[in-house]
């Protein structure tokens, strides 16, 4: 599994007061042990219920089939973090995926096509960044609007589904990581291992990750603290168009095509992740490690349906309803109770 | 002695208003500077210009003798002028040594080193004599310490050359208030510029050297605290002679009441676990009874159980000698309850609409929506309630939001007024609001008393609750440990006496 540092927690201080504090979870804690504990219990079942369920290779396909929503996933984190929310990430995908076949088709080399549509996702978070920060939009809209220009682009550029033939990228799809006892993982898997490790990284022991948190805590205190929130704000949104494009990128690697209905409702599926995770929908508490198991408990349900055979995949969607709600109402209880 | 700061000629415009005309200020190094004024008298606006928040329109600021033009708080900050705000500005998710250093925190390689930065929050609450867990969150520390953290914060920096407390006072106890003292002295015989804001006359005139009154965002002059009396100070605040002020003293102890019949309500046993204990409290009609305590004793709970905000889960209440369970607010407002609440901003007002829209919710609501007040009736009421309160502006149609803190409450007031309740309870009515505005509500509640109003009244400054009850509950840790007959033996010491637990009765 990926090693994810969480924040550091500072060892509590035992002389202090003479042990007035007894040892507990920490409150910010709660909602990431409680979606651990949750996957546990879900893998026990699929382990339990199906043969072969417990196979290495059948974890590493979770990671496998869901590297792209891990990565975007990654980046919802940070403007969950901040209190906002990033509707676009889908329709970038699928603009991604049909600007990158299309340039590829037309003969242009990967060298080229790459960089280009990894800057065409964060240009547009900037952008979004921007109207948010300087117009004083709510996020929601103006990445609704991102949302329905990037998929709007992509459906003008090309309606239908285009193969993609590079050799880079048939090369990258292929390329394989293979352990000794014969399970793999594939490089959108280490793509987004690497994506999660900075991203923890950064939000735990970087000025600009802690800037993100204090903004989700209190905007107006951040400013009246000096903070740069402006700059963060759009930061974020910047960041999280890139990780959109990046995840793009591995989605075309994975289905090995572009078109301009990919990713429908992706966004969707990455809020769920995160919330799943235990990241505060108002912003300000959870960590990467949280998304990486919210998108874990996704793919898990998904999994758990294939091997069952005879449910519609529909019931995914049910499933993740529930569990969402679930995990507010869990969210509400915890914050109320730290109060 | 050179000017630490020295601001000339500052204008400053909003669209509509002149905030700040031609004012002059000025600090000194090592000195505590009082900035005085009522709400709306340019205040807020002057510390928010100093500390980079506005712009302004016009005039010079002088730091250390270098002109300086701050774009934001940050340049602010760096500049050496440290703020600490009346609602803490902090981020509560935050632990407390980050909300100490965020921004500046201690780096090796852009990785920010945060054993260190726990090493120097310690020390830095350490020199506030605050022995707490500095990487606890802030929300799990009370209003007083996040308080101090906020100072924390603001002195850390070895290059505070300006500090700025607005109304820092407000959420303090005593004691704290006590400890905040003399961690100001400290800081202004180390030679620091403190401005103080306080609405506390006594505070200020314990602390501060010097003063700044402003009014009507023109500057009225510079004193030295010595040298100006309180009552004087008063008169310059407002601008008129304080006979107002000084009439209503005597009011409430002459006016005993006579007539007991049966009390409008009668609280037995009420009382609703981790909110209050279960008290005895009745309330006649024409009678004030004062709630006294501490912030968090349970003044407020105590008052929302009478409203049904909060159910009671003990007891029983009596209504005009019935039982009666008050479910919701809607029921008692359907008794002749009302409870203007302690959050204006929150529970209370509606920035959005009008004075007059605002007025008219409760009695609107009363009523049901199928039944509107006819406009003609509405401008009636308003205006009769705008002249009655003396609103200002007297424009029914102004959003209340422009409305400064005392006319947003009497616009608050006239709204439970106009339902004509038998029973209005007001909780911290005058929090936050100046010498003006206090003295025309305290004179209005004892009105209305005398009209054959009950109200009860809520208040954390003792000498308002003195002046205006007949009868004090005083609670204690959630618990109603007193009942006073307001005569000549109560004083503030006794009620002070009460609240800290050592009454001997």
């Amino acid at each position: 599994m990926t090693v994810v540092t969480t924040p550091p927690t500072p060892q509590r201080n035992r002389s202090l007061l003479g042990g007035r504090r007894v040892y507990r979870p920490n409150t910010k804690h709660i909602p990431v042990l409680a979606t651990l504990a949750l996957l546990i219990v879900m893998y026990s079942i699929g382990v339990y219920n199906y043969d072969s369920f417990g196979d290495t290779q059948v974890f590493l396909n979770i990671f496998v089939d869901n590297a792209f929503l891990l990565v975007v996933a990654v980046g919802m984190t940070f403007v969950i973090l901040t209190g906002g929310i990033d509707l676009s990430v889908g329709a970038v995908i699928a603009l991604t995926t049909t600007v990158a076949a299309t340039l590829l088709t037309a003969g242009w080399p990967a060298g080229v096509v790459l960089p280009l549509v990894l800057l065409i996702g964060t240009v547009l978070g900037l952008g979004m960044g921007a109207v948010i920060h300087f117009f004083k939009v709510e996020p929601f809209i103006a990445t609704l609007a991102g949302m329905f220009l990037a998929r709007g682009l992509a459906l003008l550029i090309n309606r239908n589904s285009i193969p993609i033939t590079n050799d880079f990228w048939t090369q990258m799809a292929q390329k394989r990581f293979r352990f000794d006892d014969g399970v793999f993982i594939s490089l959108n898997v280490v793509i987004a291992a690497v994506v999660v490790l900075i991203a923890a990284l950064v939000l735990a022991w970087t000025r600009f990750g802690r800037n993100v948190y204090a903004i989700g805590g209190n905007a107006d205190s951040a400013l009246l603290m000096g903070l740069p929130v402006g700059r963060t704000r759009i930061a974020v949104y910047t960041l999280s168009g890139f990780c959109a494009s990046l995840g793009g990128v591995l989605y075309s690697f994975y289905t090995s095509s572009g078109y301009s209905l990919h990713g429908q409702g992706l966004e969707l599926d990455a809020i769920a992740a995160v919330v799943i995770g235990g990241v505060l929908l108002t912003g300000g508490s959870g960590y990467v490690l949280g998304t990486v198991l919210g998108v874990l408990v996704l793919g898990l349900i998904q999994t758990i349906i294939t091997f069952q055979g005879d449910l519609n995949s529909w019931w995914t969607r049910i499933v993740v309803g529930i569990l969402l709600f679930a995990f507010i109402v869990l969210q509400r209880l915890v914050t109320r109770k730290a109060k | 002695m050179a000017e630490q700061l020295k601001m000339t000629g500052i204008k400053k415009v909003f669209p509509g208003v002149v905030a700040l005309d031609d004012v002059d200020f000025r600090l000194l190094p090592g000195e505590i500077h009082a900035l005085m004024g009522e709400n709306g008298a340019g205040k807020s606006t002057l510390i928010k210009v100093l500390t980079g928040v506005y712009d302004i329109d016009g005039g010079d600021i002088e730091l250390a003798g270098q002109k300086v033009r701050f774009t934001g708080p940050l340049q602010a900050q760096q500049a050496g002028i440290s703020t600490v705000y009346q609602e803490v500005n902090l981020c509560p998710n935050l632990s407390v040594a980050e909300n100490i250093f965020i921004g500046r925190e201690p780096r090796k390689f852009g990785r920010i080193q945060w054993s260190e930065m726990r090493k120097r929050a310690q020390v830095s609450l350490a020199r506030l004599d605050l022995d707490i867990d500095v990487s606890a969150q802030l929300d799990s520390y009370s209003l007083a310490i996040q308080q101090m953290v906020a100072i924390a914060r603001a002195t850390d920096v070895g290059t505070t050359k300006v500090l700025i407390l607005d109304e820092p006072t407000s959420s303090l106890d005593a004691s704290e208030v006590e400890q905040l003292f003399t961690i100001m002295r400290r800081l202004r015989d180390e030679g620091v510029a403190i401005l103080f804001v306080s609405h506390f006359l006594d505070q200020v005139y314990e602390i501060a050297d010097r003063m700044t009154v402003l009014r009507n965002g023109r500057l009225i002059g510079e004193y030295r605290t010595a040298e100006l009396p309180q009552m004087q100070l008063v008169s310059k605040m407002i601008g008129k002679e304080l006979e107002a002020l000084e009439q209503i003293e005597e009011h409430a102890r002459e006016a005993t009441v006579t007539e007991r019949g049966t009390p409008i309500v009668d609280a037995r046993e009420l009382g609703r676990t981790g909110a209050i204990a279960p008290f005895d409290l009745t309330i006649h009609a024409g009678e004030v009874v004062g709630l006294a305590g501490l912030l968090g004793s349970g003044r407020t709970e105590l008052a929302r159980l009478l409203f049904g905000a909060d159910r009671p889960d003990h007891g029983a209440l009596l209504i005009d000698g019935k039982p009666h369970t008050v479910k919701a607010p809607r029921e008692a407002m359907a008794e002749g309850i009302a409870f203007s609440s302690e959050n204006r901003r929150t529970e209370g007002i509606i920035g959005e609409l009008t004075v007059r829209e605002n007025m008219i919710l409760a009695m609107q609501a009363a009523r049901g929506w199928t039944r509107p007040i006819p406009r003609r009736k509405q401008d009636e009421l308003v205006d009769r309630y705008v002249k009655a309160l003396q609103i200002r502006p007297a424009d029914p149609e102004r959003l209340v939001r422009d409305l400064s803190g005392g006319n947003q409450q009497k616009v608050l007031l006239a709204r439970w007024l106009i339902t004509e309740p038998r029973l209005l309870i007001i909780d911290e009515p005058t929090r936050g609001i100046d010498v003006g505005a206090k003295a025309e509500i305290q004179r209005l509640v004892a009105q209305l008393a005398d009209g054959g109003m009950a109200v009860l009244f809520v208040s954390a400054e003792l000498e308002e609750v003195l002046r205006l009850s007949h009868k004090i509950e005083v609670l204690r840790d959630r618990r109603l440990v007193e009942e006073l007959e307001n005569g000549d033996d109560v004083d503030a010491d006794r009620i002070m006496q009460t609240i800290a637990g050592g009454a001997t009765t």
